[in-house]
């Protein structure tokens, strides 16, 4: 099988005055053409400079980016930045949780769509305004002759993220990758994005990869899931293995905490104890072994030993990060997690 | 039972912007004619979309804000047009958590003097010293008391809120007003606050108005949940039936909107996908405000503005109900 995206052991530092950041941590994954990757996880688990490392867009900055991004067989990692920028709209393309903040307040939205068309093909004006037209028509904006000489003030909240889209898939990108695309939208608006994007998945055949902390988007939309725990891939599966037999204790926390429209409402949440750690700092060993319920099935080596990405069984697809012998993963996912689920 | 809030024909209209130098300006009908009544200990929630008056609801109630019409009844006594100093010593059984952990807190005051300030503001002196109440108060929601002299940003966003729930809590209040208390919360942290809330309302047998987004999240919370829409509540019940047996469409589709965590029960729920956005309260749709978005919508729609009317356990405003 052909893997479009591969990344191998990818890590990002940011060195601060207070230390070194290292917000990923010898990541690797890979996607294959028309597929969704979901990465979950909390706030400054490395999500987001994972998928801006992808771009290209960390170069310029302080950030050290180590490893390889093999996309279509080419190393973003090791291209000159002018090069990057070349494939950057045209190969791969990224669409934002803040649409009202990623575009531009002064110029009309079809301005926007259209620049990143002229960009990348030869075209007139004239061209690339109807491309516009009939991207905003695609992405389901009314009345879109009229609508994309509009600014974005004139748009509400959904029909930005909705132009937003139109603008990454100008271009017919094969990688999308879509930041948080509906956190800052109600539910409903939410639910008919993810359906675009669905759609549209669907047509062009992109890969995506969806960041988000939210379990339920994930489970909607996404093929594989890949959960992150500070920098670190801690599980990897199928969304069926991740969200139905989750084999981390990190993953049996984020499930049984999340509130749910089903199960038993006047049951106490099973909530995660503590907070997610500080980058600069991040605990020997094991990164969750201090929330972690299960430290005492293991002993010692979750304090000092970094446990590797192994599959669940031989041959497994499903890859977990945790000090529990399977024997014992299995008895306390049947016995104290499954009945929480 | 005996209420502890009552809201009647509560309606709150801003000022817009005007067009022209002598034209009229507009009106932005945030909150518009609600009726409801919280009992004394009860959570009840309130949930919609951004837009639909919630937290302009939860404003006016504590009355940071004032209505441009209506009553609202606290304990008995009305306090619609109470002044801020007459204000004062209600707020003392009338409290509010607010949604950003960050914006809600003083940077430059201690926790200490943060959590003491209703008891300094009420010139309250609290029984062995404000210290000794604050780190009691502390320990209440999970903080370490010895943590009194440090200062907000040294704590993290579910820390923070724990700081905002211990200030409300300090004058021990008979109805808290929690406007979006953990959706700026990290996942794993939401459980540990919501958790908490719901011990603090037991304990002290607290009436809450927990205003939300998040429908899968104020099932955990209340008894009881109105859900808004546009300025008007549409639909009000306990619990257990508004869940299941949602009767106005928009419950309806609320509830379908929300993302399935199990794959395996994606295929098997009923999806309703509304078009379109929430219409500008500036010019909501004549008659029901939902009709715009509203598979069922009729003629009648568009003229009469249906009335919150009980319907088997609920109480619906709409002409054609499930």
């Amino acid at each position: 099988m052909s893997k479009f995206l591969e990344v191998k052991n990818l890590s990002v530092s940011f060195p601060t005055e207070d230390g070194v950041v290292r917000a990923v941590d010898d990541l690797s994954f890979s996607l294959e053409k028309g597929k969704t990757l979901g990465i979950v996880g909390e706030s400054g688990s490395g999500k987001s400079v994972t998928s801006l490392a992808i771009l290209g867009l960390h170069a310029g900055g302080s950030a050290q980016v180590g490893g390889q991004i093999l996309i279509g067989g080419q190393d973003i990692n090791a291209m000159e930045e002018s090069e990057v920028r070349l494939l950057r709209g045209k190969l791969m393309s990224m669409i934002f949780q803040d649409a009202l903040a990623s575009l531009h307040p002064y110029y009309t939205v079809g301005n926007q769509i259209a620049e990143a068309y002229l960009v990348h093909n030869k075209v007139s004006k004239s061209v690339a305004k109807k491309r516009a037209i009939e991207m905003l028509d695609r992405v389901g904006i009314p009345d879109p002759q009229k609508r994309v000489d509009d600014f974005p003030h004139q748009f509400s909240g959904g029909m930005r993220q909705r132009a937003m889209i139109a603008m990454a898939l100008s271009c017919n990108p094969s990688l999308l990758i879509a930041d948080e695309p509906t956190t800052a939208l109600d539910v409903t608006v939410q639910a008919q994005i993810i359906d675009l994007l669905r759609d549209l998945q669907k047509e062009f055949n992109t890969a995506i990869i969806l960041i988000t902390h939210d379990l339920g988007v994930v489970a909607e939309t996404a093929d594989d899931i890949l959960l992150m725990y500070a920098g670190k891939e801690i599980e990897y599966g199928t969304v069926r293995d991740v969200l139905q037999k989750p084999q981390h204790p990190y993953g049996w926390g984020l499930l049984t905490s999340i509130p749910r429209l089903t199960g038993d409402p006047n049951k106490s949440l099973a909530a995660i104890q503590g907070t997610p750690p500080s980058l600069i700092s991040v605990p020997n060993g094991c990164a969750f072994h201090p929330r972690c319920t299960y430290v005492s099935r293991v002993g010692a080596a979750c304090s000092t030993l970094i446990p590797e990405l192994l599959p669940i069984s031989a041959g497994a697809h499903h890859l977990v990060r945790c000090h529990l012998q399977p024997a014992t993963r299995e008895e306390i996912f049947m016995n104290q997690v499954g009945p929480n689920l | 039972m005996s209420k502890i809030l009552k809201v009647e024909g509560l309606t709150k209209h801003f000022p817009g912007s005007k067009h022209s130098l002598f034209g009229k300006r507009d009106v932005v009908q945030a909150v518009d004619g609600l009726n409801f009544e919280v009992e004394k200990g009860e959570a009840i929630g309130l949930v919609g979309e951004s837009g639909c008056g919630k937290s302009t609801t939860g404003r006016l109630i504590t009355r940071l804000i004032d209505p441009t019409s209506g009553t609202i009844e606290f304990d008995g006594k009305d306090i619609t047009h109470l002044s801020n100093s007459q204000m004062r010593p209600i707020r003392a059984d009338l409290q509010i958590i607010f949604q950003d952990p960050y914006a809600s807190l003083n940077p430059r005051h201690t926790v200490g003097t943060i959590v003491a300030s209703p008891f300094r503001i009420g010139g309250i002196e609290p029984e062995g010293g404000t210290k000794k109440r604050v780190q009691e108060l502390l320990e209440i929601v999970g903080l370490n008391p010895e943590h009194y002299n440090r200062y907000p940003h040294e704590f993290s966003g579910g820390q923070r809120q724990r700081i905002g729930i211990a200030r409300a809590l300090a004058l021990r209040p008979k109805l808290i007003v929690a406007d979006e208390p953990v959706s700026a919360l990290d996942v794993s942290i939401q459980a540990q606050v919501i958790n908490l809330l719901k011990d603090l309302q037991k304990q002290f047998d607290i009436a809450f108005i927990f205003i939300a987004h998040d429908l899968a999240v104020v099932r955990h919370f209340a008894q009881r949940v109105a859900v808004m829409y546009l300025g008007n509540i549409v639909e009000i019940a306990d619990r257990d039936t508004l869940y299941s047996n949602p009767k106005h469409p928009y419950t309806k589709a609320l509830l379908s909107a929300v993302p399935e965590v199990d794959p395996d029960a994606i295929g098997s729920r009923e999806r309703i996908r509304l078009t379109g956005d929430v219409p500008n309260p500036i010019n909501p749709p004549s008659g029901c405000r939902f009709r715009t978005r509203c598979w069922k919508a009729q003629d009648i729609c568009a003229s009469t503005a249906p009335q919150l009317l009980q319907i088997g356990a609920s109480q619906v405003a709409c002409h054609f109900p499930e």
